[in-house]
């Protein structure tokens, strides 16, 4: 095996795979890939309800933030007026548990507009999207400089999964990822499940598909198409506002302006990636976000030998380069993705195309 | 005449979605003094904003010249979205292109920086537009060839640009001296104010580009294929044309204008710093959108913007009302664009006629391939 990463070109490669595995597998990566992979599935989710019904919504983005924003203020508003110590199970409070409810608030909220704008109004849904993403931007830098926010309510906590769970041979790298991590990145694998589960075998389900694919046939056996849009939209804001409540009180405790940073359209790549599937966009965001955790790991322990020396060179003497390159790997693996993948995977067949009832005269 | 009452339409909806997002953004700046450290509730104070904000940009000639100048990247940023729009593309890619365009233009300004002023600004202003082509082509490739939505593509290139240009210049292109990140100063190829003014080179040739639109999409036939591709893509094959090669044809000419708006502005500012941060590029979505993806709609709307930009200092010294409203003001006039028929129940107005509006093809591309 030695003798192999001795060659050249395919040694390099070989040196790095097996480094992959070794981090991943070393329990400590897995759970940061989760946690950047948590806002990007929900979007993705987020992306699926509306697009297997048939509305495009690229304002993702613009909901997450909103949602953000919101459940982060309500969440310093509440513990400001209510100061209380961290709770025993994932750190929670009245305070943080008020955040997210108000930011799954937000999240359906801002997806009404959507709605709105799309199922009733028949706008052109990408514009519709865009200009949420517009305005959500505007109005939270806005309300951010107008109340400054001083301190914070804190975040939820992980859990610390039993030592003999995480250091079980072989398996322990895969509790230690769903298992040491916040409520909402651990919640996460349940509504994939769910979802995937209730979209392929449900009665909603097969509804859902139904009116994304061919709405008038839909339509013809007396499901309700306009409503249908509506609840799908407003269920995916729900999803939305849960990846903005992860940001600022899972994730980091505080809001920046323009803190998304893209991330709902990445997790619009994860859902095309996966195929329009809560599974498959669940892969994608782990593999999308996989690649940033790489420069966190890189950076934490080296890999060993040539494939090393070479990457801390460079960190050295091109440290912003550097960081960088690894924060910007998920946005070309995107592109690639996206160029390689949307001619196989077809979109639902009535995506982005307003319904309207036909009249009787 | 009929063409006269088609002209008021066009411009009767996006008047009144301004003065209804005016309408929806006072109350945002009564919360401000609400929740301000006086804690008062002024109903008056919209006004005091709004009257400082006109004051600010149109209350003296400083004030004028600073709305055209920053009118002026707000006008090539609207047309990069704008002519796109008429070819059924929604470039949202504009930041990242306006970037790309600065970036070469700060370069080559740097290796020009002894040389005749003319021959340094033109040759840092054609390397800036240049660049900004190729960051449009980029996108334009990958849709015409693979189907990925621009959409989704020049966010993620924005987003990628961004990082790689700051990268390499705290790395690479970094010069000795200034405290902080940042290329070396690009010397002749300033854009300087003309006499007193702020005014400069720049906004002639940014303003140049407007009646150069115009006569590009109505009066060559270059120009009418563009438009025969954004309004039916697959009759414009069946007559011959090339959708594929619009779409490239079009993203790098839009990608040209955002470079322009790049180069003309860190030619203005002098270097380029590792941190630049720019609204210009998203600007141009509310600038294309409120002018309709007309070229004249696009100047009149990005001189609006620009008096927005140019008078909101005042407005926050005088109103204390934070600069940002001004985003606010923005996507909430776009909201109203959007949801025309709110406006037209408000003002009592007559349904528009129903046509095949190139605002509503962008989302007919989705997740399809072209051809």
């Amino acid at each position: 095996m030695e003798a192999l990463f001795d060659i050249p070109v395919l040694g390099f490669i070989l040196q790095f795979a097996a480094y992959l595995v070794q981090i991943i597998t070393s329990g400590h990566i897995a759970p940061i890939i989760l946690g950047l992979a948590t806002p990007i599935a929900l979007g993705a989710l987020c992306g699926v309800m509306n697009e297997r019904s048939g509305v495009v919504n690229i304002g993702i983005e613009g909901m997450m933030l909103f949602a953000a924003y919101i459940g982060f203020m309500t969440a310093l508003l509440v513990h400001e007026a209510f100061p209380m110590e961290s709770g025993p199970v994932f750190g929670a409070t009245p305070a943080l548990l008020a955040g997210v409810v108000t930011a799954i608030a937000a999240g359906v909220l801002i997806s009404l507009l959507h709605a709105w704008l799309s199922v009733t109004v028949r706008a052109d849904q990408i514009i519709s999207g865009t200009i949420i993403n517009i305005t959500a931007l505007g109005l939270t830098s806005y309300l951010n400089r107008l109340i400054k926010p001083f301190g914070s309510a804190g975040t939820f906590k992980s859990l610390h999964p039993p030592a003999a769970l995480v250091n079980l041979p072989g398996v322990g790298w895969v509790f230690e990822m769903f298992l040491s991590v916040g409520p909402i990145a651990m919640s996460v694998i349940v509504f994939i499940i769910v979802s995937q589960v209730l979209l392929f075998r449900s009665r909603w389900g097969l509804r859902t598909r139904a009116v994304g694919e061919h709405p008038k046939a839909a339509d013809t056996v007396g499901i309700n198409v306009i409503r249908l849009r509506y609840q799908n939209v407003l269920l995916g804001g729900v999803f939305a506002g849960l990846a903005g409540a992860y940001l600022t009180l899972e994730a980091t405790g505080s809001f920046q302006n323009g803190m998304t940073a893209g991330r709902g359209f990445i997790a619009l790549a994860a859902m095309i990636f996966g195929r329009w599937t809560p599974l498959g966009a669940f892969g994608g965001a782990l593999l999308f976000m996989g690649s940033q955790a790489l420069g966190v790991a890189i950076r934490l322990a080296p890999p060993p030998g040539d494939l090393g020396t070479f990457l801390s060179g460079i960190q050295q003497s091109y440290p912003s380069l550097y960081n960088n390159f690894f924060g910007g790997l998920p946005y070309l693996i995107t592109i690639v993705v996206l160029a390689g993948v949307v001619g196989r995977s077809v979109a639902p067949a009535a995506d982005g195309r307003p319904y309207e009832k036909e009249s009787a005269t | 005449m009929a063409r006269l009452r088609s002209y008021a339409g066009l411009v009767v909806v996006p008047a009144l979605s301004i003065l209804l997002a005016l309408l929806v953004a006072s109350f945002l700046i009564i919360l401000s003094a609400l929740v301000g450290p006086e804690g008062k509730f002024n109903l008056a104070l919209p006004l005091v904003a709004y009257w400082s904000l006109l004051e600010g940009a149109l209350g003296s000639l400083r004030g004028i010249a600073n709305m055209i100048v920053a009118a002026t990247p707000l006008v090539l940023t609207g047309l990069a979205v704008g002519v796109g729009l008429k070819a059924g593309l929604f470039n949202i890619g504009a930041t990242g292109q306006v970037l790309l365009g600065g970036f070469a233009a700060a370069l080559v300004g740097e290796r020009l920086a002894g040389a005749p002023p003319l021959i340094a600004i033109g040759g840092a202003v054609v390397t800036g537009i240049l660049a900004g082509a190729l960051a449009g082509f980029i996108p334009g490739f990958l849709k015409a060839f693979t189907g990925a939505h621009e959409v989704v593509t020049t966010i993620m290139l924005n987003a990628l640009i961004q990082l790689i240009i700051s990268g390499s210049v705290n790395d690479v292109f970094r010069t000795a001296g200034p405290t902080f990140a940042r290329t070396a100063s690009v010397g002749a190829a300033e854009l300087t104010g003309l006499g007193e003014t702020t005014l400069h080179l720049g906004v002639l040739l940014a303003f140049a580009c407007v009646p150069f639109s115009y006569w590009l999409l109505w009066r060559t036939t270059l120009g009418f294929e563009i438009r025969a591709v954004g309004a039916n893509p697959t009759a414009a094959r069946y007559a011959g044309m090339s959708p594929r090669g619009m779409i490239m044809f079009t993203m790098s000419l839009c990608g040209a204008f955002a470079g322009m708006a790049g180069a003309i502005e860190i030619l203005r500012l002098g270097y380029y710093p590792a941190v630049f941060g720019t609204s210009i590029g998203f600007d141009g979505i509310t600038v294309a959108l409120l002018g309709q993806a007309h070229p004249i709609g696009i100047l009149l709307s990005g001189l609006l913007l620009g008096a927005m930009r140019a008078g909101a200092p005042l407005m926050q010294i005088q109103a204390h009302v934070p600069v940002e409203i001004i985003d606010v003001i923005q996507g909430v006039i776009l909201i109203f664009l959007t949801a025309e028929v709110v406006v037209r129940r408000v003002f009592r107005l007559k349904a528009a006629r129903v046509e095949a509006g190139e605002l509503q093809t962008i989302t007919r591309t989705y997740g399809e391939k072209v051809a």
